[in-house]
């Protein structure tokens, strides 16, 4: 209990710091089985020829462990330990948080044998079957419970902006979830979605875009708007802006998922209200992304010696790039080249690698030596280390998929004077080759750079308490 | 009233909303105890031990802490 020397209130860092230590091991394993099926799209014998191991199975476990494994238990150590600090209380609920991490790593683990058996429901994002999503509901609720009851016994009057983010995602996940996963369950482990059709559809993507605007977006902004002006050590640029940036984003986001389904069944109509609503949304993501990078205005040097700062100030250089991609591919003739191609994958990743991995690594490299009563990381020079590796591995991910989706979005298009394809699918799938085999070498870095951190955590986890002390920079 | 003429006057209070939300955030009454917020996070420290107090440096270009 590190902080308990230093300030009157005795804070419930145990679940923070089990999380903290999980988020590592789950980016490992997350990102190793990304790295699996990136392979099996250059060698697909390497399915062994089993079912548990095939891409189309293990495709949802990657993503699942990602987001929910690896994404949210930074999200919750980070807004767990925020939520403390800022309202200078203690994590309301006594047992119920402890509750949350076993239940969340229950989740995970069922998710971890239930999608190699093949169970799904198909919903990208939610594809785990109705009794997990039972158990989703009960432990987000319990999150719910122990954030807001911690607000509310608070011993300050304000509510510091990284919580209204914290607050505003774990509110709307929860309505998200609930509205998505709707479904009458037909047996133990199969149940169908209550929603036909088309409208089933834009249900579905009104989830997924908004698990991205939510829980990739928010939550992390959360993070950001702590972390950042922490590792400064000076505030945000702009309170101000902040409060306009929340407001902005959270009523802008939930309108954006129709650009998932440019020229399909869904009425035109909502095709292009989506495609407006995307657009406007690049401004409060860039009223975010500039107040996060200009907090270090003036004081711009401080990159030069600290590799968790420049992870987190990088995050939002991605995070920049990826609310421009994204605006730009819902654009519907955009999206006519860009659909259904790697370019998607790119994007994603740039979003997913680039900001939420890179923000919340940054923040873990802040957090693991407050919570275990150290006054640094074990090795500075091993965070600088995985910092290179990790951006030259997105670099090499992204810059693979943007060639390959071009290519594939062209070739697709392209006919002859007689009205017939120029390429065959298989044609298109030979030519990205080349760039799965980049985009392979490029996950082998990330991979290697977590493991990297997971070394160094456990070399700082491990050593005699205060016995290392902080840098001090001339 | 036509369920299209609902939805336009929603989009317009929802306008007016943000709107307001705007000149409340900005208005000058409110600058300084924003500012005191944005410091908020660093008071723990401050009594902890003596940090460097770049934070609180009022010459910075920041938004934050500056005098506009």
């Amino acid at each position: 209990m590190t902080q308990s020397n230093t300030s009157a209130v005795d804070y419930n860092f145990d679940v923070v710091r089990q999380f903290t230590v999980m988020t590592v091991i789950w980016g490992i394993v997350g990102t190793l089985v990304g790295v699996l099926i990136a392979a099996q799209l250059i060698w697909p014998a390497l399915n062994f020829d089993t079912p548990w191991l095939t891409y189309s199975r293990l495709r949802p476990l990657h993503t699942n462990a990602v987001i929910f494994a690896f994404g949210t238990s930074a999200l919750f150590a980070t807004s767990y330990y925020v939520v403390q600090r800022t309202c200078q209380a203690r994590l309301f609920g006594g047992k119920l948080a402890a509750f949350t991490f076993w239940g969340w790593q229950a989740v995970i683990v069922a998710a971890i044998i239930s999608l190699p058996l093949g169970y799904t429901s198909s919903k990208e994002y939610a594809e785990l079957e109705w009794p997990i999503d039972i158990l989703i509901t009960i432990v987000w609720v319990s999150y719910a419970i122990v954030f807001f009851g911690t607000l509310i016994k608070r011993k300050v009057s304000h509510i510091y902006v990284a919580n209204w983010f914290f607050g505003g995602f774990i509110v709307t996940v929860a309505v998200l979830h609930l509205g998505n996963s709707m479904a009458i369950p037909v047996s133990g482990m199969k149940a169908y979605s209550i929603y036909p059709g088309a409208i089933d559809a834009m249900m579905q993507w009104w989830y997924g875009h908004n698990a991205v605007g939510f829980l990739l977006t928010a939550g992390f902004l959360g993070m950001m708007y702590y972390f950042v002006p922490k590792q400064a050590e000076r505030p945000v640029y702009s309170y101000r802006l902040s409060i306009v940036h929340f407001w902005a984003l959270v009523s802008l986001y939930i309108w954006a998922g129709p650009h998932h389904l440019h020229y399909t069944a869904l009425p035109d109509w909502a095709q292009s209200v989506g495609m407006v609503m995307s657009i406007v949304l690049f401004l409060p993501s860039w009223g975010g992304m500039i107040n996060g990078i200009m907090t270090l205005s003036g004081a711009w040097h401080k990159l030069r010696h600290d590799p968790i700062l420049r992870f987190l100030i990088v995050s939002l250089s991605f995070y920049g790039m990826s609310t421009f991609e994204g605006p730009m591919m819902a654009i519907k003739s955009v999206n006519a080249l860009s659909h259904y191609t790697d370019w998607t994958v790119g994007h994603v990743h740039s979003g997913a690698l680039g900001w939420v991995a890179m923000v919340s690594i940054g923040a873990m490299y802040h957090l693991i030596p407050v919570l275990f009563n150290q006054g640094r990381m074990y090795s500075i020079r091993l965070i600088n280390i995985h910092f290179w590796m990790h951006t030259a591995g997105i670099v090499l991910y992204i810059v693979a998929m943007w060639i390959s989706g071009v290519m594939q979005g062209l070739m697709w298009r392209a006919v002859n004077s007689d009205g017939t394809l120029t390429y065959s699918f298989v044609e298109s799938l030979t030519a990205s080759y080349p760039f799965y085999f980049m985009r392979f070498l490029g996950g082998v870095l990330v991979v290697a750079g977590f493991i990297l951190m997971a070394y160094n955590m456990f070399k700082t986890i491990g050593a005699k308490d205060n016995s290392l002390k902080p840098v001090e920079v001339a | 009233m036509d369920y299209g003429t609902l939805r336009g006057l929603i989009a317009l209070l929802i306008l007016a909303l943000f709107i307001i939300i705007v000149v409340w955030s900005y208005s000058k009454k409110r600058k300084e105890s924003f500012d005191d917020i944005a410091n908020s996070i660093f008071e723990e420290d401050k009594n902890a031990k003596v940090t460097k107090q770049s934070h609180l440096d009022k010459d910075s270009k920041q938004e934050t802490n500056n005098n506009v």
